[in-house]
């Protein structure tokens, strides 16, 4: 059985500022027909630059080597107009941002018509157009969306439109390069379905590329584990989860939290609350006076020395519940209580002082920290300013807080773009402890990272937390890592808290169906699990 | 993870080098434009060292006559000598030029952080203002201030100069300060209840401000010229001051018969102007940590 497409020692170098980087190092292998490949790393492994060098859309900066063999042809070798010809046709590609990739001044309909039309130049108007309807009704998008602009159509229903215009032209190859990422979890099991559903009929391959062990369990045949640029191993999905050959899956697929490895302190309910939410209400004001209810008469309470999850989809009002703790949205209606101090009534001073005792990690540590700053200023300034501590003083601090979050010292003369994702979000978490606080409060604070990375952040913030006893409000849309950290947790829907209790009772034996949806939803690491579902979800 | 953290070589000497100055000093385009400026300012400030002819000594019956000893630069229309006439009218040009470029930064830095930051009504009332004044026709108000002033100054041109030139900056400077205070180490900051003087000294004026100094420089050969209008319609300085924009404003009719006249002044405003482009250029790539090596 001869390969759809095969990568046979290429190389891919990048020519950045005179020096040249390798990105991609030797890698080969192949993709069969029918066939759904995924090809999983973390970032800066390679993954997507290999996808983009089978398309020959390699930036200019960058120079190819060895063999990309599509239908018995060198990729590499091919002309402009060759590639052309292949792209879209013969190769078609669906990127991560589906918002991102639809043109917004055309209706969906237009799109999905002109790339009909590009590559079947004698079909007639009215023809491309019936085939457009059938296309959109192939992935569950009713045929009167067509005038539908891109604006007015959801993420995950936009991500389904670009399988449409891929699928067009029957490809022999689909390339999906990270397509669920940007989406909700409910969202992705809608769009990897669809996707899935595909396969039976177009008589294409697919490769999907991920840094997803989840997905990779619920849609992969086989499975390329990439590093650094090299392949660290190919094998079949079951075989893979059941017995990873090379240490570094086996590190990446333990790097996937699963869950439940937190012991619960008792807490004792007499002490003041760290965080109490009283009937919370946030109203912002939307275009031409209309308002808009962010948050619904939340209530929620935080002891000392607790980790509450709070849980939802994107705009179901998680982080702006954060946002109203922090003054950064307006609050309403509802009261909220920092240590006994309500908010809405506090004086500017006391407001200030009860500031200075929360902590907070935001969700892109590229984005928090000042990129004018050393990270020594960043971490030091709160405690200039509230503290007032200077000089040599500052400075031993400092050294002691870098330390505390397992970076060197002597790095506080480095700038954030000087750092990994990675350890920029530890210099925040440096910054939040670095005023003792009694409450931190943790926007998604590991979703931008890579998953070995992720654990080793959230066994810090455990660590810490053991450590110096904070309440923690650890706001997440991922169930997996709320479920290691966390001892209770809250689920948000659509501005309203649908579900609040212990953290094994509200995971374990959910009452409010939209728990129940979302803890479906989430990919587990475990391909028979995920068939299973899958299974159930076709029957029902 | 941790083992690989601390395995990266941590380049001790590289990170203590590695200040503007450090940064800045080892540039050519640094000390170019800085040698430059150093000795139009010298010239400005002590014009007899460069020229010891008398710039208003002129000789009617050798008007516009191309270089010729003792006349390096030639003679203008009246026959006075060009050479003396660009030095000693590096004092006033260079002045109208950094004070009204300086005032115009001040009161646009103040209006559009204003507008940025707070947002809401403050904003919108600032904005109409700015229209209002890059709507008024700047020559007719220029008129009309310089005409109630009395006494007209290098203070009171750069003033009024100023006064017309400040919009367009402070437009930039509001939008700059818009983009930033979003950004999420802005809101951070905020989170962690520093005061808003600070989050706008520490935080949001570092990051906004480098887009509108670049366009600052440019502003300063834009104002020369425009004083060479007001001038060159009786309303700036008067003869007998010497400014390069006057020197402009004569020359500019004339330019066919005698291009000596235009072209010498014209040479020394775009040194000037350069020089500032790229000092100004070099300085926000050094004060940005990225841009240092």
């Amino acid at each position: 059985m001869t390969d759809v497409l095969r990568f046979e020692e290429l190389t891919v170098d990048f020519t950045v500022g005179g020096t040249t980087q390798r990105a991609v190092d030797g890698v080969s292998f192949g993709v069969r027909p029918g066939e759904v490949l995924a090809v999983v790393g973390e970032s800066g492994s390679g993954k997507s630059v290999t996808a983009l060098a089978a398309l020959g859309l390699l930036p200019s900066n960058a120079r190819a080597g060895g063999r990309i063999s599509f239908g018995g042809a060198d990729v590499l070798a091919m002309s402009r107009a060759e590639l052309t010809a292949l792209r879209g046709r013969r190769i078609a590609m669906i990127f991560q941002d589906p918002s991102g990739a639809l043109d917004p001044v055309f209706t969906i309909g237009a799109q999905l018509v002109e790339m009909i039309r590009t590559h079947q130049p004698s079909l007639s108007r009215s023809a491309a157009r019936e085939r457009a309807i059938e296309l959109l009704r192939m992935v569950e998008i009713p045929g009167n969306r067509l005038k539908y602009y891109p604006h007015q159509l959801s993420g995950g229903q936009c991500q389904r439109v670009m399988i449409a215009i891929a699928l067009a032209c029957d490809p022999e190859l689909l390339i999906a390069d990270e397509p669920t990422t940007a989406l909700d979890v409910t969202v992705q099991q809608e769009v990897l379905d669809v996707l899935l559903a595909m396969r039976s009929k177009i008589s294409g391959a697919i490769m999907i590329i991920t840094h997803d062990m989840g997905v990779v369990a619920d849609v992969a045949d086989r499975v390329v584990v990439m590093r650094k640029g090299s392949v660290v191993e190919t094998a079949e999905v079951h075989e893979l989860f059941d017995h990873p050959t090379q240490e570094y899956t086996r590190t990446l697929l333990d790097a996937v939290p699963r869950g439940g490895a937190r012991e619960s302190d008792p807490v004792a309910d007499q002490e003041v609350p760290a965080l109490r939410i009283d009937e919370l209400v946030v109203e912002y004001r939307g275009r031409r006076g209309r308002t808009v209810r962010a948050v619904e008469e939340v209530s929620l309470g935080l002891n000392p020395g607790e980790i509450v999850g709070l849980v939802g989809e994107s705009g179901s009002g998680k982080s702006t519940i954060g946002k109203a703790v922090l003054g950064l949205a307006p609050i309403t209606s509802g009261e909220v209580h920092v240590a006994g101090q309500a908010l809405t009534s506090a004086s500017a001073s006391d407001l200030r002082k009860t500031r200075a005792r929360i902590g907070v990690v935001f969700q892109n540590p590229a984005g928090s920290l000042n990129p004018r700053g050393t990270i020594g200023q960043s971490v030091g300034e709160p405690l200039a300013v509230h503290r007032g501590v200077r000089g040599a003083e500052l400075r031993r601090r400092v050294e002691e807080l870098l330390d505390s979050v397992e970076l060197p010292g002597a790095w506080a003369g480095r700038y954030p773009h000087e750092l990994s994702g990675g350890q920029r979000q530890r210099v925040s978490i440096a910054r939040a402890i670095s005023l003792d606080p009694g409450l931190l409060i943790a926007d998604e604070p590991t979703s931008a990272l890579d998953v070995s990375v992720q654990a080793t952040v959230l066994e810090l913030l455990r660590s810490l937390q053991d450590r110096l006893h904070f309440a923690c409000l650890f706001i997440s849309h991922d169930l997996a890592v709320v479920d290691q950290v966390c001892d209770r947790v809250a689920v948000m829907s659509q501005g309203r808290l649908v579900e609040q209790g212990d953290r094994e009772s509200v995971l374990r034996d959910p009452q409010d169906p939209y728990t129940v949806r979302l803890l479906e939803a989430a990919p587990v690491p475990d391909p028979r699990e995920q068939s299973r579902r899958r299974g159930l979800r076709l029957a029902g | 993870m941790t083992d690989a953290v601390l395995l990266q070589t941590v380049d001790e000497d590289v990170i203590a080098r590695r200040g503007v100055w450090a940064t800045v000093r080892r540039r050519v385009l640094f000390w170019l434009p800085l040698a430059v400026l150093a000795v139009l300012l010298l010239m400005a400030i002590v014009p007899q060292l460069f020229s010891s002819a008398d710039p208003r000594a002129c000789d009617i019956s050798a008007s516009a006559r191309p270089s010729s000893p003792g006349h390096p630069f030639g003679q203008d229309l009246q026959g006075c000598d060009v050479y003396a006439n660009v030095v000693h009218g590096a004092r006033a040009s260079l002045s109208v030029g950094l004070v009204c470029t300086l005032i115009a930064l001040v009161i646009a830095v103040g209006v559009g952080t204003v507008a940025g930051y707070v947002g809401g009504w403050a904003d919108s009332i600032l904005a109409r203002l700015t229209d209002v004044f890059l709507g008024f026709p700047f020559l007719l108000g220029a008129i009309v201030v310089l005409n109630s002033l009395g006494k007209r100054s290098v203070l009171s041109v750069s003033l009024v100069l100023a006064v017309f030139s400040w919009p367009t900056l402070a437009r930039m400077v509001r939008t700059t300060v818009r983009a930033t205070r979003d950004a999420e180490y802005v809101q951070a900051a905020k989170a962690m209840g520093f005061p808003t003087t600070r989050i706008l000294s520490h935080y949001v004026l570092p990051n906004a401000v480098g887009p509108v100094l670049a366009v600052a420089t440019l502003t300063v050969g834009g104002v020369i010229v425009a004083e060479s209008t007001l001038t060159f319609l009786g309303l700036g300085l008067r003869a007998p001051s010497i400014s390069w924009g006057l020197q402009l404003a004569t020359a500019q009719s004339r330019f066919q018969q005698a291009p000596h006249t235009l072209i010498y002044p014209a040479i020394f405003l775009a040194a000037t102007v350069l020089s500032l482009i790229t000092l100004g250029d070099v300085l926000r790539d050094a004060v940005n940590p990225k841009g240092r090596s």
